[in-house]
C-alpha cells in the first residue's frame, strides 16, 4: 500500500496558499463534464455535494435516510469552534492548531490540523451568510462559549441544536442545486460497494431502499462522506442507522483503514438504564461550563440522594484532580476520570449487575449564581431531553451522567488532498481519519465536517480530474457487472437468513464485546479475547439470524439492519486488531499496560508515532499493517497535562 | 407495564392496509420506540405465528432532533406528551397518564394524501423536501460571504429566528391538521429567514414559490384549527402562518 500523504513544502502557515496555487485546475466550461457521486448528506457530503454543484460539476448524491436532513449531523448540539478571536481573549488560527494537535494526543497529521484552523473562520461566515442563526448578545454581535479542551472562548452555537443549525445550512445550499438541476439527490439509497477501474474509484452499486432496486452509477470520482462507526458498540450516542458499511466496502477494495482503535467515549450521556436500552442520548460537553462534576467522597453514600450529601462529604474529582481546567478537561481525560471513580464504587444511580455507573453533574451553584433563567437559555432544551429521558429536572437535582461511545477518530486513511489509497476515492468528515489524531475536542466535529466539504474538497479534487478524462466509463463496463452480482449475492444470502434469532441480538452481543474488551479501557488478553469471541459470533450470526421482511425487491428494514450488522461483525475484529497493535495509551485509546501510578495515559512516541493504515486480506484473515510517519515540528511532543 | 397495541399493517402502497392487535409487556423505564422493538422480537421469535411479520416504522437519532420517527399515537401525531417527538416519548407517560395493564394503545402512521403510505408506518415526506427547494435557502455561493460580525444582529430577532428554524421537518402538522396543511412548516421557514437580513433579497418569491409548491404537492390550506401548534414537537408557534400571510400579502403588493 502507497501511502504518500502529499504534504506541501514549506513554512506551516503558507503550505495551503502554497498548495492551493500549485493544484490544477479544471476549466469552468469543462467542468460540466464530470460527474461527481458523493455518498452521504451530512455537514461534510452535503455541504460538498452543494460547492461541488455550485463550481460546475455535475453531482449525483445518495443518502440512506429518506431526506438528507436526517443525516446525523443533526444531533451535534454543543458548537463549532472557529478562531475568529471576536472575544479578543487571545484566540488565534495557531492556537487553535496548537490546541487540537495537543488535544489529539500528537496523532494527527500537523499538516492537516493547520489547515483545518485557517478554514474555520470562513466556515463562520457562510454559515451566517446562509442564515444560520446562530447565538447572539445584544450588540448585535456573535456569541461565544468555551469547551473542554481550551482556555478561550471561541466555540459559536445555536443553543443546544448547533448540529441542526449547521446541517440545515448545507441542506438549504444542497437544496438550492437539486433545484437548479446541479444535484441529482438519491434519497432512501444506501451505497453497498464501490466499483474500481484500472485501479481508480469509477462507481459505486445502490440499493434503492424503497424498491429494493440494484442500481450502477459511474462518475468520474467518488466522495465519501458516510460518518463514523460508533454504532460497533451497539449502544453509542449515533443514530440507529449510522453503520461502517460503505466505508468498510471500499477498506473491502483496498482502501487503507487508518486507526480504527481511535473512538471517542463522550464523558456526560446519560446512563443506561436497563436491558432493552437501543441507544444513548448525549448532554452537551457545554454542560460542564456550568456543571461540576462529583460522587460521594463515601462509599456508603452512593444509595442516598444527592441533596442529602453535604458539601464537604462530595469529591468533585475534576476539580481536585485537574485545578487548571477543572470540569472542562478534553472527553477522554473526563472519561476516563468518570470509569474510574465508579470503577472504584462511588458510583451513583441505578444499579445493574451490581454496578452504579453514573456520576452528577450538578448545576446547583449555577443556577444560584446566575440565576434559572440564565440557565435555561444557556442549556434549556438539554434540561427538557434529560427530563423527558429520565424523569427527573436537572433544575431540581443533579442530571446523572456516564461515558458513552459518541465519535470515531479513526477512518478511511486520506492524503493531504483527502484523497484516500484508491485513486478517485475522497473521503470526508467522519469517516475519513485526518485531522483530530487519537481525541476529538468537542465541537470540532462540525468544523471538519464543513471544512472539508466547503473549503478543502472544492479545490483538491479538481486537481485529480484534471488529470482524467471526462466521463471515461459508463455504467456498462465490465467491472460493474462483476461487483454487482456480488452484491446481489450477499443480498441473497441475508434475505435467506431464516434461524430464529433476531439480528438485533446480534449486535448487542457485538457491542458488549467491544464495550467490554474495547472500551475505556484496554489490555492485551481482553483484546486477544475479543479477537476469538468475534469471529464465532459471526459464525452464529450466519447460522443462526433471522431476516424477517419478505423479500428484497421491497422496503425491508431488516434486510438493511441484517447487512450493517455483518458488515460491524467483521469491522470490528479490524478494530481489536488496531488496539492489540496500538501497545501504547494515548487519547480515546487507553491501554491499561501503559498507565503512570495516578492512571494517566503514557504515550509510546519511540515506537507508535505514526498513523497505523490496514489493508484487507480476507475475512477472518489478519490485515496487513502499513505505517504512515508523523511528525511534529511546530507542536512539541509532550505529554499532555490539564493539571 | 401490560399493553395492547392496536398498530396499522400496510404491507406496501397498494395494499388497503388494518389494523392488528398484539400483546406485549414492556418497562415504564422504555422509550416508545423501545417497547415497539421489544414488540417487533416477539415477532420475530414467534414468526410461527406471525407471518405477517415485525412492524415497519421510520426511526434514526432517536434524541428527537433529526425528524425521523413519525407515528400517530391514540389519535395524536408524537403522542401524548407535548414537544416531544416519538422517540423522545417514554412509557412513563402511560402511567402518569392513568395507563393500566390491557389497556390498548394505537399506533397509526402520519395520514395525508401528499404523505403516501410505504409500508406499515413508513410513510413518503419528499414532498417537504421539494417545498424547501423551492426556495428554502439564501442564494450564497461558497466563499462569497462577508465577515460573520459585518451584519449585527439583534438578539430578540435572531432567537426569534432561531426559534422557527428549529423544526424538524417530521410532518406532525400535518398528520394533525385536518386539512392536511403544511402551513406551519412552510411558515417557519419562510419566517426564518424573513426575519434575517440575509433573507431579504428573495423574501418575497421564496413565500410564493414554497407556498405554490405546497399546493401543487396536494397538501391543503390552513383554517386556522391549531392543531399543527398543539402537536409540533418542537412546539413552533402559529405566528409563523400569520407570517407567511404577511409574506405573501407584501410579496402580492410589490409585485404591483
Amino acid at each position: 500500500m502507497e501511502l504518500d500523504a502529499k504534504i506541501p513544502s514549506g513554512p506551516i502557515d503558507k503550505k495551503w496558499d502554497k498548495h492551493r496555487f500549485e493544484l490544477k485546475l479544471v476549466n469552468p466550461a469543462n467542468k460540466r463534464k464530470y460527474t461527481i457521486l458523493v455518498v452521504g448528506t451530512g455537514l461534510a457530503g452535503g455541504s460538498a455535494a452543494a460547492t461541488l454543484a455550485e463550481l460546475g460539476y455535475d453531482v449525483e448524491c445518495f443518502c440512506f435516510q429518506d431526506s438528507p436532513r436526517r443525516a446525523h449531523s443533526i444531533a451535534a448540539q454543543g458548537g463549532i469552534n472557529a478562531a475568529k478571536n471576536y472575544q479578543n481573549d487571545g484566540d488565534s488560527v495557531y492556537r487553535l492548531f496548537y490546541d487540537t494537535v495537543k488535544g489529539g494526543d500528537f496523532r494527527a497529521r500537523e499538516a492537516n490540523v493547520y489547515r483545518l484552523a485557517q478554514v474555520s473562520v470562513n466556515i463562520i461566515d457562510q454559515c451566517v451568510a446562509q442564515g444560520v442563526p446562530f447565538a447572539r448578545e445584544y450588540g448585535g454581535t456573535l456569541a461565544n462559549r468555551s469547551f473542554g479542551g481550551a482556555q478561550v472562548s471561541r466555540t459559536f452555537y445555536a443553543r443546544g441544536q448547533t448540529g441542526q443549525q449547521l446541517l440545515l445550512g448545507a441542506y438549504s445550499a444542497l437544496n438550492r442545486q437539486i433545484a437548479r438541476g446541479k444535484v441529482k439527490m438519491h434519497y432512501r439509497s444506501e451505497m453497498l460497494d464501490l466499483v474500481l477501474v484500472d485501479g481508480h474509484a469509477r462507481g459505486i452499486i445502490t440499493r434503492d431502499l424503497v424498491s429494493g432496486k440494484i442500481s450502477r452509477w459511474a462518475g468520474d470520482a467518488v466522495v465519501l462522506a458516510s460518518g463514523g462507526y460508533g454504532n460497533v458498540f451497539y449502544l453509542s450516542t449515533n443514530a440507529k442507522g449510522s453503520n461502517v458499511t460503505a466505508s468498510y466496502r471500499c477498506y473491502k477494495r483496498g482502501a487503507g483503514f487508518a486507526n480504527p482503535c481511535f473512538t471517542q467515549i463522550h464523558p456526560t450521556c446519560i446512563p443506561v438504564s436497563g436491558g432493552y436500552q437501543s441507544k444513548l442520548t448525549l448532554m452537551s460537553e457545554s454542560l460542564r461550563n456550568d456543571g461540576r462534576v462529583w460522587v460521594p467522597r463515601d462509599k456508603g453514600d452512593v444509595a442516598k440522594k444527592p441533596g442529602q450529601i453535604s458539601e464537604g462529604e462530595r469529591y468533585y474529582y475534576l476539580e481536585e484532580r485537574y485545578p487548571s481546567f477543572g470540569n472542562l478537561v478534553p472527553r477522554d481525560v473526563a472519561s476516563r476520570a468518570a470509569k474510574k471513580v465508579c470503577d472504584e464504587g462511588y458510583g451513583v444511580g441505578v444499579e445493574l449487575d451490581g454496578v452504579r455507573n453514573a456520576v452528577y453533574l450538578d448545576f446547583a451553584e449555577a443556577i444560584s449564581r446566575d440565576g434559572r433563567d440564565a440557565i435555561s437559555d444557556r442549556y434549556g432544551n438539554l434540561f427538557d431531553m434529560y427530563e423527558r429521558i429520565t424523569g427527573e429536572s436537572p433544575y431540581e437535582v443533579p442530571m446523572r451522567i456516564y461515558p458513552a461511545v459518541h465519535y470515531t477518530m479513526g477512518g478511511l486513511w486520506v492524503n493531504y488532498n483527502l484523497m484516500s489509497n484508491i485513486p478517485g476515492l475522497h473521503v470526508l468528515g467522519e469517516a475519513n481519519f485526518s485531522d483530530h489524531g487519537a481525541n476529538r475536542l468537542g465541537a470540532s466535529a462540525l468544523m471538519q465536517g464543513l471544512a472539508d466539504g466547503y473549503f478543502v474538497i472544492p479545490y483538491t479534487i479538481g486537481h485529480y480530474l484534471a488529470t482524467q478524462h471526462a466521463g471515461d466509463v459508463s455504467p456498462d463496463h465490465p467491472a460493474f457487472d462483476e461487483v454487482e452480482s456480488e452484491v446481489r449475492g450477499r443480498i441473497d444470502k441475508l434475505v435467506n437468513l431464516q434461524g430464529d434469532v433476531p439480528v438485533d441480538e446480534f449486535h448487542r452481543r457485538l457491542g458488549r464485546i467491544m464495550w467490554d474488551y474495547c472500551g475505556m479501557g484496554r489490555n492485551a488478553e481482553g483484546l486477544e479475547h475479543a479477537l476469538q469471541a468475534i469471529p464465532a459470533l459471526r459464525e452464529e450470526f450466519w447460522a443462526k439470524a433471522r431476516v424477517p421482511g419478505g423479500s428484497a425487491s421491497e422496503l425491508n428494514p431488516w434486510l438493511e439492519k441484517a447487512g450493517r450488522v455483518a458488515d460491524f461483525l467483521e469491522f470490528a475484529e479490524l478494530l481489536c486488531h488496531d488496539a492489540l497493535y496500538r501497545d501504547e495509551s494515548c487519547g480515546g485509546h487507553f491501554r491499561e499496560e501503559h498507565q503512570t501510578e495516578e492512571g494517566e495515559a503514557v504515550r509510546r512516541d519511540d515506537v507508535f508515532c505514526h498513523g497505523a493504515v490496514w489493508g484487507y486480506k480476507g475475512v477472518g484473515h489478519k490485515p496487513e499493517l502499513n505505517k504512515e510517519p508523523l511528525s511534529f515540528e511546530y507542536v512539541k511532543l509532550t505529554t499532555r497535562s490539564y493539571k | 407495564m401490560k399493553v395492547k397495541f392496536k398498530i396499522w399493517r400496510q404491507k406496501g402502497p397498494k395494499d388497503a392496509g388494518g389494523f392488528r392487535t398484539y400483546d406485549v409487556e414492556v418497562a415504564e423505564e422504555m422509550s416508545f420506540l423501545e417497547a415497539i422493538d421489544v414488540l417487533n422480537e416477539q415477532l420475530i421469535r414467534n414468526h410461527d405465528k406471525h407471518p405477517e411479520g415485525p412492524i415497519a416504522f421510520d426511526h434514526d437519532c432517536r434524541e428527537g432532533i433529526c425528524g425521523m420517527c413519525s407515528m400517530v399515537i391514540d389519535g395524536v401525531p408524537h403522542g401524548p406528551r407535548g414537544g416531544t417527538t416519538t422517540c423522545q416519548l417514554h412509557m412513563r407517560e402511560f402511567a402518569r397518564r392513568g395507563f393500566r395493564d390491557g389497556d390498548t394503545i394505537t399506533v397509526e402512521p402520519f395520514r395525508a394524501k401528499a404523505f403516501p403510505v410505504l409500508r406499515d408506518l413508513i410513510v413518503d415526506r419528499s414532498s417537504f423536501d421539494r417545498i424547501q427547494q423551492a426556495g428554502g435557502y439564501v442564494s450564497v455561493g461558497t466563499g462569497s460571504a462577508p465577515d460573520a460580525n459585518a451584519i449585527p444582529i439583534g438578539k430578540a430577532e435572531a432567537d426569534l429566528a432561531f426559534d422557527y428554524a428549529a423544526c424538524i421537518g417530521c410532518g406532525a402538522c400535518v398528520a394533525a391538521c385536518p386539512n392536511a396543511s403544511a402551513m406551519l412548516f412552510v411558515g417557519a421557514k419562510v419566517s426564518h429567514l424573513a426575519l434575517l437580513p440575509q433573507g431579504q433579497v428573495e423574501r418575497s418569491q421564496r413565500a410564493v414559490r414554497m407556498l405554490g409548491t405546497m399546493d401543487a404537492e396536494g397538501f391543503g390550506g390552513c383554517t386556522n384549527h391549531g392543531e399543527c401548534e398543539a402537536a409540533c414537537p418542537k412546539e413552533i408557534s402559529t405566528d409563523a402562518i400569520v407570517s407567511l400571510n404577511r409574506e405573501l400579502m407584501r410579496a402580492a403588493i410589490r409585485a404591483r
